[in-house]
């Protein structure tokens, strides 16, 4: 195994800052061709309520959360912004890893101290926390953090600064699942 | 003038094409900059890898920036612009939660997506999770119903609420974004001097 870093298998990602650059253009590009930044987890969301919607059209009429993102006119709930923007961040990401050989066999990655059950499951948690976190903070790390506070919301900024600082009073907590 | 979708520049037909070309590059540029890897990702809060940070307040000055430039030279109006509205006790709880489960999971949902598409099951099982966290969420809502629109200040900007304009704010993450990539560097040439197990995938 390798265990020197950069030396033997040198990652082929974009220089972060020329990624930061082209993230930033897409962001203003995003501002000014729709009004309105990236998003990531609001895609979930309108899943979640579409599934629901079909299973039980009445619970979801009687929740007032769900009841929030059905079209009254009747249209479909994936008909929407989010869906399209998702489905293109996923097929964006095959490209990237086409283009740079990542694009491979199904796969988990971790920390080589831990079991891949572990890392699984904590992959789940997390997952679960940041879809319970997102609706609370009104967006994830995409709309409510970056383009947030791109867009100069307050709201934004402390989304993204209690995002990064929860993560390191905890981090020590969890260092066995990196390092 | 701009913003072209909100102004009916653009018509209501073209919507899905462009939020799929949008959301394209997006993947492509997560993806290509390393965040299809949770354990780049993670490297932040350890300080072996401050990637995340790099790209993320590279970008945010360059939008910064570049959405004063536009509005300068008349070419967007920013009223317009979405600004998200600030609902102070339930973002706070919400910024703390996603924390939690960023320090737990390794990635955010868009990350995630990045993941799975180029086969990681671990990606798979976070926005599984992700989908599993919001069903939650909204089956409890009547039980927060009320903290979730606590303290709601509106659609405010930063500058607002500091008393400075949003140029002022630019400024100072642009100086602190500086000083945060040169300090980053140090660290992490120093904490990578001493691992051995960590390689990037």
């Amino acid at each position: 195994m390798d265990t020197k870093i950069g030396t033997k298998r040198k990652p082929n990602y974009l220089n972060p800052y020329f990624g930061g650059v082209l993230l930033g253009l897409l962001i203003l590009a995003s501002f000014y061709i729709a009004g309105r930044g990236l998003s990531a987890s609001g895609t979930l969301k309108l899943l979640v309520v579409e599934i629901v919607d079909l299973i039980s059209p009445e619970h979801a009429a009687n929740n007032i959360y769900y009841e929030r993102f059905i079209p009254k006119d009747g249209s479909s709930i994936l008909f929407n912004w989010l869906i399209f923007g998702a489905i293109g961040t996923f097929f964006g990401g095959m490209l990237s890893g086409a283009v740079y050989g990542r694009l491979g066999k199904l796969r988990i990655e971790k920390s080589p101290k831990i079991s891949n059950r572990t890392r699984l499951i904590a992959a789940g948690i997390g997952g679960i926390l940041f879809g319970v976190g997102s609706q609370f903070g009104r967006g994830c790390s995409s709309g409510a953090a970056l383009s947030g506070t791109s867009a100069f919301s307050f709201g934004g900024l402390i989304v993204m600064v209690l995002m990064f600082g929860i993560g390191y009073v905890f981090a020590y907590f969890f260092r066995k699942l990196w390092i | 003038m701009g913003p072209l979708i909100p102004l009916e520049i653009i018509t209501g037909q073209w919507d899905f094409v462009i939020a799929l070309l949008i959301g394209g590059a997006f993947g492509f540029i997560l993806e290509a900059s390393g965040f299809s890897s949770s354990r780049n990702i993670a490297g932040v809060f350890y300080g072996y890898n401050f990637v995340v940070l790099r790209v993320f307040f590279t970008a945010m000055i360059v939008a910064m920036v570049g959405y004063l430039y536009f509005s300068y030279m008349g070419w967007i109006d920013m009223n317009l612009v979405f600004v998200l509205p600030t609902y102070l006790n339930s973002m706070l709880l919400g910024g703390f939660i996603m924390g939690l489960g960023f320090v737990i999971g390794g990635f955010c949902p868009g990350t995630s997506y990045t993941a799975a598409a180029i086969g990681k099951i671990d990606g798979f099982v976070f926005a599984g999770g992700v989908f599993v966290g919001i069903f939650l969420f909204s089956e409890f809502f009547p039980l927060y119903e009320n903290f979730y629109t606590e303290n709601f200040l509106g659609n405010i900007t930063i500058g607002e609420m500091l008393g400075v304009s949003n140029e002022i704010v630019a400024f100072a993450f642009v100086v602190v974004a500086i000083i945060a990539f040169y300090v980053t560097w140090l660290i992490e040439k120093k904490v990578r001097k001493g691992m051995t197990e960590y390689k990037f995938e």
